[in-house]
């Protein structure tokens, strides 16, 4: 079924094109890397705050309210180069069993991240009065996003279909 | 004498076994890509406040202080993982103009940091708080840091499809 897909997909103008001119995918990538550094970077800080480790200078709503937005614009600009990626060579993501394990751990760290989002905004000191909760919420998603860099780095070493 | 320097660097215990392995050079890449995202991310946090088109409401030296270890310790990181992965094929990398290029955008990325330290960040009493801006010069730091470092991330990526 799926290499059906996969088949169709690179079968497509538009997918001819991205396989044609050979700088559309490198580019894509930079594009790519530079939107993971802004969600990294930003749920890295939000998290180790979570945690207590990391800029508690700050308080846990201003840093959410700086680092956020970067979070939910850079995911978007995530979902599109990935998707040009996919279009691009579909084999090699669609039937490669990393990428799956890459975008069930994006998923996990969706609802994590949402939740975060949820809590403080029900309450500004939710998550400093459930200190417990804030320090698991924290190293988990902190976990799952290292874990979406390394799978996404290994989609390319993993034989795929 | 270079080509000596990176065939010895090739012939290293660490090389030939990141060489050799089939899965230590991703390993190693990932963690790699982990800590330049980190090193990147966070910059481009500073960059930004230099700017003065993000976290205008913080003061320049709080903001520093708290993002600047984390870069510098990513820094190390990737400084570590880059040297493991190019001595796997020295003589290789040492010869693609994506990576000598690379190379000399990381020395232009330390001379900016060395220009801005030396000189805007001196008077930064004067405007580390917002409602006060960035002088030029800081703004102009901030700038080219970030086209450095984004061009640094392109070569990086490109030296993969050399």
């Amino acid at each position: 079924m799926i290499s059906q897909f996969c088949a169709w997909l690179s079968a497509t103008s538009l997918s001819q094109h991205i396989q044609d001119a050979f700088w559309v995918i490198p580019t894509v990538q930079v594009v790519h890397i530079v939107s993971i550094a802004i969600v990294m970077t930003s749920m890295a800080m939000l998290d180790l705050r979570l945690v207590g480790i990391a800029g508690r200078r700050q308080s846990l709503p201003d840093m959410a309210a700086r680092f956020l937005p970067w979070v939910w614009i850079a995911l978007v600009v995530l979902l599109c180069s990935g998707s040009i990626l996919i279009i691009g060579e579909p084999g090699r993501d669609l039937l490669n069993v990393v990428f799956w394990v890459k975008m069930s751990l994006l998923a996990t760290a969706i609802v994590l991240t949402w939740t975060f989002q949820r809590m403080l905004r029900r309450s500004k000191t939710f998550w400093d009065r459930n200190r417990t909760a804030a320090i698991l919420l924290g190293s988990v998603s902190l976990v799952v996003w290292v874990g979406i860099v390394g799978a996404g780095r290994w989609i390319a070493y993993v034989e795929h279909g | 004498m270079m080509k000596q320097f990176f065939h010895a660097m090739e012939a290293t215990s660490w090389g030939t076994a990141v060489r050799e392995s089939t899965w230590l050079f991703p390993t190693i890449e990932s963690i790699h890509v982990l800590c330049l995202v980190m090193v990147v991310g966070s910059i481009m946090v500073v960059d930004l406040r230099l700017l003065n088109l993000a976290s205008r409401q913080r003061s320049v030296r709080e903001l520093t202080n708290d993002v600047l270890p984390w870069t510098w310790t990513a820094f190390v990181g990737a400084a570590i993982t880059g040297t493991l992965l190019f001595s796997s094929s020295a003589m290789k990398y040492s010869g693609i103009w994506q990576f000598e290029t690379k190379m000399c955008m990381l020395v232009l990325a330390a001379i900016n940091m060395g220009f801005f330290h030396l000189g805007a960040f001196q008077s930064v009493a004067h405007w580390d708080q917002a409602p006060a801006q960035p002088p030029l010069a800081a703004k102009l730091a901030g700038g080219i840091s970030l086209a450095i470092w984004v061009t640094i991330v392109a070569l990086g990526r490109w030296v993969g499809f050399a």
